[in-house]
């Protein structure tokens, strides 16, 4: 190693290099300008200039949700530092791995209200796993260092790191630290064996067992070993929206989604069960309902690296801290010692589960006249065979996308679980789309979602980064206004969008493809034109404005007391079509 | 419940916000905290007094021991310790209280720290019960001012 000194930006680079980061998502500004010189000429990294830097750092979170590695973003300090925290705070919540750059005024002027300065480090400390200040150039090897192991080790999450403008001018020598060791940072992997003893005595000695999974199961890679789980023990499987992909769709022991919008056959099995396996989920609000309904006659078991997810919404009965992928491979260990005639034991409870299935399929009221939403999903289904990644924003087409499509691998489903943020989907889209570009990446957007980073139809051109963008486009905020239908006696306050703007022409100002349709028989064909597409194509499907989202859990309610969409609302009747 | 925590923590900026910010971002409870210098330069020590039921004290050490910069977390609920406090109380004293005053100190083994023509500042130290009973008996000649310190705890050998 050579005892020459380099500057911070330099070894800003050297350290990306050295992480084997191929893409950086930046946008620049004054005091990172040094950072941006170095970029100019090198060729080892991709760099991707976004429109905005709250679209740069869901390009992050979409390339690193879609591959499970680190997604890492640069931006200048004050309003380019401020404008991420949305896009921090999504990835903190649904636990993203991500290294963020924010430049900073020089130290010398920190705490003065230089021009463009935040105290971003006091800001975003909440909606971070950990951030930093560099003082000194001195340190900054070692904190990138710290930054890559912290955000991808344990409950992974978003790491920021902030550099003062004269930590980046400044030199020194360069080394990068082989090993990281943190005293205070001992995420705990292997699980306890006597509590994974006992989680294989009572899934053996349970009647009416439900494995519950979450996004710790895709975080993890643990799919092999949940599916092994399942298909041995009979046991069935529910997912929440982050666990998607973690269990095949469309396996016969799949319930689909429970909670808020889940299936009736998943909220009743969960609702009706003696043992819940609950694998790298957290019991968030949107899942169980009503907290003092939730199982009553449930044993629990909670198997996540978090301990502090465990008991923190629901009582625990065994719980096994540790890696998900660990724990599940030790638990299969046991449960292959136990043996026992598991297709017989589960017969009746299978039976149970199938008259529910029947009971209460999935389902929705087709139209020959206005294009329904759920068609729209299930044909992109049909047309992809499945083969595509799905990423979404926020509302009812979000539901709709997790209800119609199957996805039976992991990473091919990209959503905003645990923040809901609107905006998410098409940038996030454009970020894994950097990262697989040879999958077919779609965005499934409302008309309101997509109007929250639309300006990234601009990187997605410049860039050459083909994304197909689906819009279910009803007018409205769809699910404020369903929630107004429903519990607020149906005054639409502040939801009707109108039919502005036109997303076609909106698209090909931005050098896009623009395509509509607006009745059932344009959907295929639009469909098969989009999935031709070479470059990003906004496709507008001018959907059925009051369709809603069913089943569901009102807001307060136990799971088992969902509603369903029979009771036809006149208004649906009266659909007007704009346009 | 009250429950006395120590922890053990890196001796690095920011450290104390991430603890604060833990504590009033889930809504617990901080009745004192206290900080000080450990060994170890690089070590520092808080004591936390929080309150709270079970499920609460059992999410807020675990929320502790999460946090990236904490090395160590000690609940003193299941544990014999020491505990104590130190006290500074300014108080009024007109000439007719000036001795009532020094037997009171006396009994609380506190010190005059200070002392003017209309006032005395006392130094004590004790348990929680004892400050305060202390801070009673002075009452009623007139309290000017009391700065407490927080509790630090210390477990028994
Ligand atoms: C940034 C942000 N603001 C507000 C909300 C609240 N919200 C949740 S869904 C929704 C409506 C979304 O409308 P649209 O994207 O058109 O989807 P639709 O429900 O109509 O399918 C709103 C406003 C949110 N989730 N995120
Ligand atoms: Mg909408």
């Amino acid at each position: 190693m050579s005892n020459k000194e380099i500057t911070g930006a330099e070894i800003f680079l050297e350290c990306l290099k050295k992480e084997k980061v191929d893409t950086l998502f930046c946008y620049p500004g004054g005091v990172v300008l040094k950072i941006f010189d170095i970029l100019y000429a090198q060729k080892d990294l991709r760099i991707i200039l976004p429109r905005h830097e709250q679209g740069g750092v869901h390009m992050a979170d979409g390339y690193a949700r879609s591959t499970g590695k680190v997604g890492v973003a640069l931006v200048t300090s004050g309003p380019g530092a401020t404008n991420v925290v949305t896009a921090l705070a999504t990835a903190y919540m649904d636990s993203i791995p991500l290294v963020v750059f924010t430049g900073q005024v020089p130290t010398a002027l920190i705490g003065n209200d230089a021009f463009q300065e935040a105290d971003i480090v006091g800001i975003t400390r909440p909606c971070t796993k950990y951030n930093f200040l560099v003082k000194d150039v001195k340190e900054l090897a070692q904190t990138i260092k710290e930054a890559f192991f912290i955000a991808s080790t344990g409950r992974p999450g978003p790491v920021l790191i902030d550099l003062p403008r004269d930590v980046v001018t400044n030199k020194a020598e360069f080394h990068y630290p082989e090993k990281v060791k943190i005293r205070s940072y001992n995420p705990t992997v292997e699980g306890n064996k006597r509590q994974i003893k006992q989680a294989a005595e009572a899934i053996a000695a349970a009647k009416r067992p439900v494995a519950y999974i979450g996004g710790g199961v895709i975080l993890s890679n643990a799919s092999r070993e949940i599916l092994e789980f399942a298909e041995m023990t009979k046991v069935p499987v529910t997912h929440t929206l982050m666990g998607i992909g973690g269990f095949p769709g469309t396996h016969p022991l799949s319930l689909g989604m429970l909670g808020m919008h889940g299936t009736y056959y998943a909220n009743m099995a969960i609702h009706n069960s003696d043992l819940i396996v609950a694998i790298g989920a957290r019991f968030d609000d949107r899942v169980t309902g009503k907290v003092e309904g939730f199982a009553p006659e449930a044993k629990i078991i909670h198997i996540d690296v978090d301990p502090t997810s465990i008991r923190k919404n629901v009582r625990v009965d065994i719980p096994v801290v540790g890696d998900v992928k660990h724990v599940m491979v030790e638990l299969n260990k046991e449960l292959r010692a136990i043996k026992e005639p598991w297709d017989a034991i589960r017969k009746s409870w299978q039976k149970q589960i199938d008259a529910w299935r029947e009971e209460r399929p999935l389902t929705y009221e087709p139209s020959d006249e206005v294009i329904k939403p759920q068609f729209v999903i299930e044909k992109l289904y049909e047309l992809t065979g499945g083969d595509a990644i799905i990423v979404t924003d926020v509302g009812q087409h979000q539901m709709w996308a997790a209800q119609f499509f199957k996805y039976d691998t992991p990473r091919n489903w990209l959503s905003s679980g645990g923040l809901g943020t609107m905006g998410y989907g098409f940038p996030a889209a454009i970020g894994a789309k950097v990262a697989r570009p040879d999958k077919n990446v779609f965005s499934i957007s409302g008309d309101g979602s997509i109007q929250m980073n639309i300006q990234e139809i601009a990187t997605s051109i410049e860039n050459n980064i083909p994304v197909k963008v689906v819009i279910l486009n009803n007018r409205f905020l769809g699910m404020v206004r369903q929630w107004q239908e429903l519990f607020y006696g149906e005054r639409y306050s502040s939801v009707d969008l109108g039919s502005t703007p036109d997303f076609v022409k909106l698209a090909e100002a931005y050098g896009a493809i623009g395509l509509r349709a607006t009745k059932p028989e344009d959907v295929v064909p639009v469909l098969k034109e989009g999935l031709k597409a070479k470059k990003t194509v906004f496709m507008d499907f001018v959907t059925a404005r009051y369709e809603k989202v069913f089943p569901m859990v009102p807001a307060g309610a136990s799971i088992n007391e969902m509603i369903f969409g029979e009771e036809k609302k006149k208004e649906e009747k009266k659909l007007k079509v704009v346009r | 419940m009250k429950h006395i925590i120590s922890v053990l923590v890196e001796n690095k900026f920011g450290v104390l916000s991430r603890v604060s910010g833990l504590f009033s971002g889930r809504g617990f409870n901080i009745e004192t905290i206290s900080i000080g210098p450990t060994l170890d330069p690089t070590v520092s020590q808080m004591t936390i007094v929080t309150t709270g039921d079970e499920r609460i004290l059992e999410q807020i050490l675990k929320q502790l021991n999460k946090l990236i910069d904490v090395i160590k977390v000690t609940d003193f609920a299941d544990k014999e310790f020491v505990e104590r406090e130190m006290c500074l109380i300014k108080i009024n004293t007109p000439q007719e209280h000036r001795s009532e005053a020094l037997r009171i100190a006396d009994i609380f083994r506190a010190r005059v720290v200070d002392s003017t023509q209309k006032s005395y500042t006392f130094q004590v130290t004790g348990d929680e019960k004892k400050i305060e009973a202390f801070i009673e008996l002075l009452k009623p000649m007139g309290i000017k001012e009391v700065v407490r310190t927080g509790k630090v705890a210390i477990t028994r050998d």
